[in-house]
């Protein structure tokens, strides 16, 4: 299989095939993580370089654990934030590791599009760790094979994304992923925390909680940037819960079967309850984890391939 | 002094509608003649200028300009020869400089450092408030009598109502008028893009279109409370433009001009984070744009000005949010609005109107007409000759146009100040 493209900036503009294409390798690695195996001849004498200009310890440490477990030399750059929110650095950076020759970059970043800023200027494949309320392809895929291995499809089923979508790269990348697999996708939440047109990208859009999870085979949570609550989008983080979080009396309305899905790092008590969270039943958010490494260790090994530095 | 004779060009003065194919005569340096068969004297330098178009020198009703305070972006001289490549000869300054044209003294100063370049009269605006910070009216009376034009914050919308209000009231002694950034601060703050579809996609924090209309709306209301002037600067959407056009039909003094992307391009133009199309007010949907060219059609625009705001590759090789806004648009302000005459949306005198007489009938200006006895300013273009706007490639220091890659027809050939040769 192939990407269209030599850097993975984002789910948007990905075809079907491709996107089904990516989940069958990594649930290829998934086995093989599982049965205690390794390929580290893969990318022997690659160097990955996680560059996080954003704090991060799921997604840099489940990069770091994929490139390590293809062979991969793998560097973790933390860059804070109050000496970079200047461009230059960004681009100075880039020069900075083209002489390094860096093969893979993994990039977070909290402006949207700095990723693809970046591709333009280093020879790296460039891999969007998340980009401000841009797109975090890697966590749309994780939850697709997440969904795809606990119910068995992911075409025909419906997908409720609820909470701060607004803000949410998470979201935005699971709203193209889901609909390139032909899932209807809800998104759930308050007006003032409701991107502008959203619907046009193919969503139906709910304010109703208890509307929206009606019959929902996937409720999918999103992190409450508490940061948002200073402007005011939301009056309170106990009137946030009473009207949209995730609870066992809310999460009744959805599926008999609904699994529950959370991106991390969870504010238990504002959009999800712990016994929700918790419960082994329905949350498969432990499983989320998992399939993180092998989507990035499926992603790292096509864009190795691709490159043509390295083939 | 000049003297100059112009011949076989296409005359064009939308003053007087004059659409013929003739001469025209400089005598020291004025506009002494003009009409088909004019013959001239013998003796004095001429010009064949069989095929192309001849016509009043721009008069550009707002332009910052990287000097003072910003040379790095721009200095005047650097914008003085893009303003002549582009058929400039009269440029209004906006005032948010730094310092901010607030002290009669800095009026002074601009205006000299246009004479100085003998390619382009520089007329100032005055700043609205002192140091168009949006607090104190500033000292309208002095600026006037040193040169100001009219009174403007320029970049920065005029947030207080009040202070509008005392604006546009005090202004009127002046015979000023007051222009305005029409965009809500509150709902504007830390927009990169017009709210919608585009900007959700991006992941970009958006503007509302509506953050233009609620203060054009504001301010056309202060206009009828004040009798004021109020001048609305580059205006970009179908709502304000609608409100303005009630408002010229009511006998309010209300008045605007757009701006050349407003109404080449649309917000796909920063598909990709393409910083050099982050403009302010940002780029709107197609049907906003459309809405633009209707109004430049049915004469609710009164002028089209370059809004040209320097910006250097530090300014904008940034994350698309965190870039500065702005772009160049001295030298293709004539190209890309003759684009909407060989469109067909607009008539040829109609289009030179709005970069000629009309802007300088607004702020009183001695010229934007081809008349005996005004100086001889003027434009001479190819109106098919087609060529592409490159960044990169532009005359003067900023390179920073939206318009980067399009392929455009009308290329101005010469450009005259005062009958003098100046590109």
């Amino acid at each position: 299989m192939m990407l269209p493209a030599r850097h993975l900036l984002a789910i948007e503009g990905l075809h079907q095939t491709a996107i089904a294409g990516l989940l069958d390798l990594a649930e290829s690695y998934l086995l093989l993580n599982r049965s205690g195996k390794t390929q580290r001849d893969l990318l022997k004498g690659r160097t990955l370089i996680n560059l996080f200009f954003e704090d991060s310890t799921r997604t840099r440490t489940s990069f770091e654990l994929a490139g390590k477990r293809l062979g991969a030399d793998v560097i973790n750059m933390s860059v804070s934030t109050s000496s970079v929110n200047k461009g230059e650095t960004l681009l100075d950076t880039a020069a900075t590791l083209n002489a390094m020759n860096c093969d893979l970059l993994v990039v977070r970043h909290g402006q949207s599009g700095a990723p693809a800023l970046l591709a333009q200027k280093v020879d790296a494949a460039v891999i969007n760790a998340g980009d401000g309320t841009h797109e975090h392809p890697t966590q749309a895929l994780l939850d697709a094979l997440t969904i795809r291995r606990a119910k068995g499809r992911i075409e025909g089923l419906t997908v409720a994304i609820c909470g701060d979508v607004a803000h949410s790269r998470v979201a935005r990348s699971n709203l193209h992923c889901l609909t390139a697999l032909n899932a209807r996708v809800r998104l759930i939440g308050p007006p003032t925390l409701m991107p502008a047109e959203v619907a046009r990208l193919g969503a139906e859009v709910f304010h109703d909680m208890a509307e929206g999870l009606k019959g929902a085979d996937v409720v999918m949570m999103l992190r409450l940037q508490r940061e948002r609550m200073s402007g005011g989008q939301v009056p309170s983080a106990r009137e946030f819960f009473r009207f949209y979080g995730l609870d066992a009396q809310k999460l009744g309305l959805a599926a008999p079967d609904a699994i529950v899905m959370h991106p991390g790092p969870m504010n238990r008590g504002v959009e999800i309850d712990s016994a929700v969270a918790d419960d082994p039943a329905r949350s498969v958010i432990a499983e989320q984890v998992e399939m993180g490494v092998a989507v990035r260790m499926a992603v790292l090994d096509i864009l190795a391939r691709q490159q043509p530095r390295l083939a | 002094m000049t003297d100059l004779l112009i011949t076989g060009a296409r005359l064009l003065d939308p003053a007087t509608r004059l659409d013929a194919q003739g001469g025209l005569l400089v005598r020291d340096g004025r506009i002494a003649a003009l009409g088909p068969g004019l013959a001239g004297p013998e003796g004095i330098p001429r010009l064949d200028a069989a095929g192309l178009c001849l016509a009043p020198g721009l008069v550009d009703l707002r332009a910052s300009l990287g000097e003072p305070g910003a040379e790095h972006r721009e200095t005047i001289a650097s914008a003085a020869e893009a303003a002549a490549a582009g058929g400039i000869t009269t440029l209004c300054v906006l005032p948010d400089s730094d310092p901010p044209l607030d002290d009669p003294a800095l009026i002074g100063f601009i205006a000299r450092r246009g004479e100085a370049t003998g390619s382009v009269t520089l007329l100032p605006w005055g700043a609205a408030t002192a140091g168009c910070a949006g607090g104190e009216i500033a000292e309208y009376g002095l600026l006037r009598e040193a040169g100001a034009i009219g009174f403007t914050d320029g970049q920065r919308a005029i947030a207080s109502a009040r202070t509008m209000r005392l604006a546009l009231s005090y202004a009127r002694a002046f015979g000023a008028m007051v222009a305005q950034h029409p965009e809500e601060p509150s709902l504007a703050a830390g927009g990169a893009a017009t709210e919608g579809e585009l900007a959700t996609r991006l992941g970009l924090p958006g503007i509302p279109a509506a953050a233009e209309s609620i203060l054009v709306a504001r301010d056309i209301a202060l206009a009828r409370l004040t009798g004021g002037h109020v001048h609305f600067a580059h205006v970009s959407t179908a709502e304000a433009l609608e409100l303005i056009r009630r408002a010229k039909d009511e006998g309010l003094h209300v008045t605007c001009d757009t701006a050349p992307p407003y109404f080449d391009l649309n917000e796909t133009a920063i598909g990709e984070y393409r910083t050099y199309a982050k403009l302010s007010p940002p780029l709107r949907t197609e049907a906003d744009r459309l809405a633009v060219v209707a109004a430049l059609r049915d004469g609710t625009v009164d002028a089209i000005a370059s809004d040209h705001q320097p910006r250097d590759t530090d300014d904008k090789r940034l994350p698309f949010a965190q870039a500065a806004a702005g772009g160049a648009g001295l030298s293709t302000l004539l190209a890309v609005t003759l684009a909407r005459v060989h469109a067909g949306d607009i008539g040829l005198l109609d289009a030179l109107a709005l970069l000629t007489e009309r802007p300088a009938r607004l702020i009183g200006a001695p010229a934007g007409r081809l008349a005996p006895g005004l100086p001889a300013d003027l434009v001479l273009f190819d109106p098919e000759r087609a060529w592409k706007i490159e960044a990169g490639k532009l005359p003067g220091k900023a390179q920073n146009t939206p318009f980067d890659g399009r392929a455009v027809e009308g290329r101005v050939i010469a450009t005259f100040k005062a009958g003098r040769r100046v590109f």
